[in-house]
């Protein structure tokens, strides 16, 4: 199951962890701005064949521009 | 949207998924770094600070406000709770109570507050239509973040449209 984490656990993870960060917002939008580190998988392009490159084995952290 | 990302991640095999609920808007309204080719549209929160507002806690007397408000010559001071909770407000007209009366009694609940998140653009014109100074800066929980100034918002909002003017230049 998905976990909820807010701001203070995403930097302590980013510190302690191999944290894989996954923007699902519109590419121009990520092209704009992201979080350092971050790729780009828009959420209607999620699936087998864009998250192949990504690491299972890996913790993976996905945002969006907020909670609304 | 990111929780429906993190439900199709988990569903194509991944184990270890976290959800960073306040995305990437929360992320720049507490002024962490970037990156991008921008333009970057200035969130409230980045100017928002905690250092030039005095802050009275639920339970405490009139006379310790009076005291901390007389010291620095403001006229309120905020009201919080154990958990940092923007609960009420305390102005000059307050102060007339007497002095052991806590400050629950006699504060102004609930007063307005932005959100953290908000367009630093949008809060400025706002501010300046109605000719106020001074905003109240919460996260979307309520936490007390601190005060957005009518001046720090004019630098911010100026310092950006100049970013982005340049860059426009610079495609041209």
């Amino acid at each position: 199951m998905p976990k909820e984490i807010g701001i203070k656990d995403l930097r302590r993870l980013l510190v302690e962890a191999p944290v894989q960060l996954i923007e699902v917002l519109p590419s121009q939008e990520f092209d704009e701005e992201h979080l350092p580190g971050a790729v780009n998988i828009p959420l209607k392009q999620l699936n087998a064949q864009t998250t192949a490159t990504l690491d299972r084995s890996r913790p993976v952290v996905v945002y969006c521009w907020d909670d609304a | 949207m990111s929780p429906r990302a993190a439900w199709q991640l988990e569903a194509l095999g991944f184990k270890d998924v976290y959800d960073f609920v306040a995305g990437k808007a929360e992320w720049i309204a507490q002024g962490f770094p970037t990156e991008g080719n921008g333009p970057h549209y200035p969130l409230v929160g980045e100017v928002a600070r905690r250092d030039i507002v005095r802050e009275c806690h639920l339970g405490s007397v009139v006379a310790d406000s009076r005291t901390a408000m007389g010291e620095t010559g403001q006229s309120y001071c905020v009201v919080l709770n154990g958990n940092d909770i923007l609960l009420g407000r305390l102005r000059n007209r307050h102060l007339t109570s007497g002095d052991e009366v806590v400050v629950e009694q006699v504060m102004e609940v609930g007063p307005s507050t932005v959100r953290a998140t908000e367009s630093a653009d949008a809060l400025l014109k706002r501010m300046e239509a109605r000719d106020v100074s001074v905003a109240l800066v919460t996260s979307a929980k309520g936490k007390f973040l601190g005060v957005a100034r009518r001046k720090d918002l004019e630098r911010l909002v100026n310092q950006s449209r100049a970013e982005r003017y340049a860059g426009q230049e610079r495609r041209h």
